[in-house]
């Protein structure tokens, strides 16, 4: 019997799942493969089977969401998050350190209609995750490298190296050191192909903390490139802002700047 | 037939469109006496966030409202930006977005004709079941969707929240051998456009005759994408800027997003607002005399006749834009050279400004204020989509009525998706797709 997989939405834009949709080809070539149980956007509707690998897009934005999540981890032998969504709570994460219910007043007349969480979390805050594929988007090579090394029993590779190494094989000029733009790429995750830095512009971090970063000192550098305190911390707190590490970086930031603080710029 | 007095159909997920959503019906005494297209996928209140936010931002973080439109949201946030800023990108950056553009409208069309509509219309589940029996024609669309997707990573370097777009052009120019590649792709798809413009039109599509207001943009002399007045077919034209004037959001209390509603005689007038269409069948019904002859030769070949009543040939307008889309780009590219800078200098200063483009599924209207540094103090997003909720559900009630309620629970079900599907919702732009609940009473 062909492996089942599932492609499961919760709050999210659905670019995720065009890494399937896109796939042109690859994607007769899936359906081949294995048995597509439920993918709601390209129409098979079985939310509730026993598959082997289940695809998460979205993150944790209601109690029934909460729910959900639970029964999909029930019936998944492999459950991945694709995306900064579920993998980090994505940028609608950035209710979390708002009022949400003041939000949500102000942008809906009648705000007793909407049932929503104060909050938007990752998967992983929920339920066990067994594998997380960053970005923002996600890209058809990674997710489809992901089914290829389960249906050939092995663990999937992870990626989290530096933007700025991926720059380098790229033979990409450097465009903190050579143009002074203020680059989120050595703190960022690869994956993405440093596309940012190719365009000539600063990585946004949209593929999220790579690993042992030392924000720091980039902190620093974006300083003396004559950034503001704040402009500094919109930076982590951007597409990934509830990912811990620049969650906590952003924290940082912002209390050394705090004034009469320890530590603080003043001193 | 046993007669039934009360019937309840309840689709829970609909499959096949982009976000969640679901349909509750209920007929009484065989009238339909309560029809709710309900949008659930929660709120992520981007109009919040984008606050205190700098202009330059902008662009990255509207592109997340909607993945499979991402260009549409960058190029009304661009437009909405310069206009508060007044900064003229000239001649190299409007041509070049129009290109951008024409990806985003090809791979969207695509996707939605090929992915998500035909199965419809051929008696298929999905694209699997449809590739099974109509390789050929699916695979054309896979290659029309992926040239698309080309051209967005050609200009934004990925398709999906694409990295180049600022406010003041672009971040990187194409080089000219990058440019002539491409061209030789979209030249080499032209035959393939055209003919699934035929076979569009070859679906045997429901007959539906409705009566409707369509909105779009128009140009003085091209077919509508960052530029122009709105329209409508009650033959109101005004500046964007008025868009509130004529158009107010309501919140109905079984959806998160907000309903759009026309008001022809303006917002202070004594009567009540009316359902309006946008998307690719307003913006052709409108703009029929602004395509050029080859799109419109190809339709006449093919039988349809635009403008149009029947809301099916949704599916026709896609094609024929899809068509239209590539020969734009052709033209375009085919005078293409490199500029000295892909973007002209940006200068903020407090002030409003608004963007309307034309997305693929119709008008994307934004507002935004902003401060003496260019933060964001305040901004306002009207997606396609919640200016179509309250049309479909009109349509909907008319189409339901006219296809016959006695109809078993499955046909009625699946006659609605179709009904729904057809506008190609975008449910995570209105917010995000379909359940149906009938109640039958």
């Amino acid at each position: 019997m062909k492996p089942r997989i599932a492609v499961h939405k919760f709050a999210s834009c659905d670019g995720c799942q065009l890494a399937f949709l896109n796939a042109g080809e690859a994607l007769l070539k899936l359906a081949e493969l294995v048995d597509i149980a439920h993918f709601a956007e390209a129409g098979p509707l079985d939310p509730d089977g026993q598959v082997d690998v289940a695809f998460v897009e979205g993150s944790v934005t209601t109690s029934e969401d909460a729910e959900r999540i639970k029964r999909i981890r029930d019936k998944s032998r492999f459950l991945i998050t694709i995306g900064a969504c579920a993998t980090a709570g994505g940028l609608q994460a950035l209710r979390n350190t708002a009022d949400a219910d003041d939000w949500i007043a102000s942008v809906y007349a009648s705000p007793e209609y909407i049932s929503s969480l104060a909050t938007s979390t990752a998967i992983a805050r929920h339920v066990k995750v067994d594998l997380e594929l960053w970005g923002c988007p996600v890209n058809g090579r990674q997710v489809l490298a992901a089914v290829r090394a389960l249906l050939f029993g092995v663990p999937p590779v992870e990626e989290n190296e530096k933007v700025c190494i991926e720059c380098k094989r790229r033979q990409t000029v450097c465009v903190m050191v050579a143009g002074g733009v203020p680059c989120m790429g050595p703190v960022t995750r690869t994956g993405c192909g440093a596309i940012c830095p190719h365009f000539g512009r600063e990585c946004y971090a949209c593929y999220g903390p790579a690993e042992t970063i030392n924000d720091a000192s980039l902190g620093r550098w974006f300083q003396g490139l004559g950034l503001a305190p704040d402009a500094i911390v919109r930076r982590f707190r951007f597409i990934n802002n509830d990912a811990p590490e620049f969650r906590d970086a952003a924290e940082r930031i912002a209390a050394s700047h705090r004034p009469g603080l320890p530590g603080s710029a003043q001193d | 037939m046993v007669e039934r007095k009360e019937v309840r159909i309840h689709v829970p997920v609909l499959a096949r469109v982009e976000g969640e959503g679901a349909l509750d019906l209920r007929v009484h005494d065989g009238t339909l006496d309560r029809l709710a297209l309900r949008i659930f996928e929660p709120p992520r209140l981007f109009e919040k966030f984008l606050e205190g936010r700098e202009y330059r931002e902008v662009p990255d973080i509207v592109a997340r409202i909607c993945g499979i439109c991402p260009v549409a949201y960058q190029m009304s946030a661009v437009h909405a930006i310069e206009a508060a800023f007044d900064v003229r990108p000239g001649e190299w950056v409007r041509a070049l977005r129009r290109v951008l553009y024409c990806g985003e409208w090809i791979e969207s069309h695509a996707l939605h004709i090929h992915l998500l509509a035909a199965p419809d219309f051929l008696g298929a589940e999905n694209v699997i079941e449809l590739a099974a029996r109509y390789p050929d024609e699916v695979r054309r669309g896979l290659r029309l969707q992926e040239l698309g997707n080309r051209i967005i990573r050609l200009l934004g370097g990925r398709s999906v929240h694409p990295v180049s777009v600022c406010a003041g052009g672009f971040f990187r120019a194409p080089t000219p051998a990058e440019v002539t590649e491409i061209l030789a792709e979209l030249r080499a798809a032209l035959p393939d456009a055209e003919a699934l413009v035929a076979w569009t039109a070859s679906l045997e599509l429901p007959a539906s005759d409705q009566s409707f207001t369509s909105v779009a943009l128009r140009h003085a002399h091209e077919y509508p994408m960052n530029e122009g007045h709105l329209v409508t077919s009650d033959g109101l034209e005004i500046a964007i800027e008025r868009y509130g004037d004529y158009f107010q959001e309501r919140q109905v209390p079984h959806s998160t997003a907000l309903h759009s509603l026309h008001f022809p005689s303006g917002m202070g007038a004594e009567q009540m607002g009316r359902p309006y269409l946008v998307g690719p069948l307003a913006r052709i019904n409108l703009n029929w005399d602004r395509l050029p002859p080859a799109p419109q030769d190809a339709v006449t070949r093919s039988g349809v006749r635009f403008p149009s009543r029947n809301m099916f040939h949704s599916i026709v307008a896609r094609a024929v834009e899809i068509h239209y889309a590539l020969l734009e780009a052709v033209r375009i590219l085919e005078q293409y050279r490199s500029p000295k800078s892909p973007a002209v200098p940006v200068n903020p200063r407090a002030g409003v400004g608004y963007g309307c483009t034309e997305a693929p599924r119709g008008a994307l209207w934004h507002r935004y204020g902003f401060d003496d540094d260019g933060g964001v103090v305040e901004a306002t997003i009207v997606p396609p989509t919640s200016q179509n909720q309250a049309r479909i559900e009109e349509d909907l009630r008319l189409a339901l009525q006219a296809y016959g309620l006695e109809h078993p629970d499955e046909e009625l079900r699946r006659f609605s998706e179709t009904v729904i599907r057809n506008y190609d919702p975008c449910i995570s732009c209105a917010t995000h797709f379909l359940r149906l609940h009938v109640h039958r009473a």
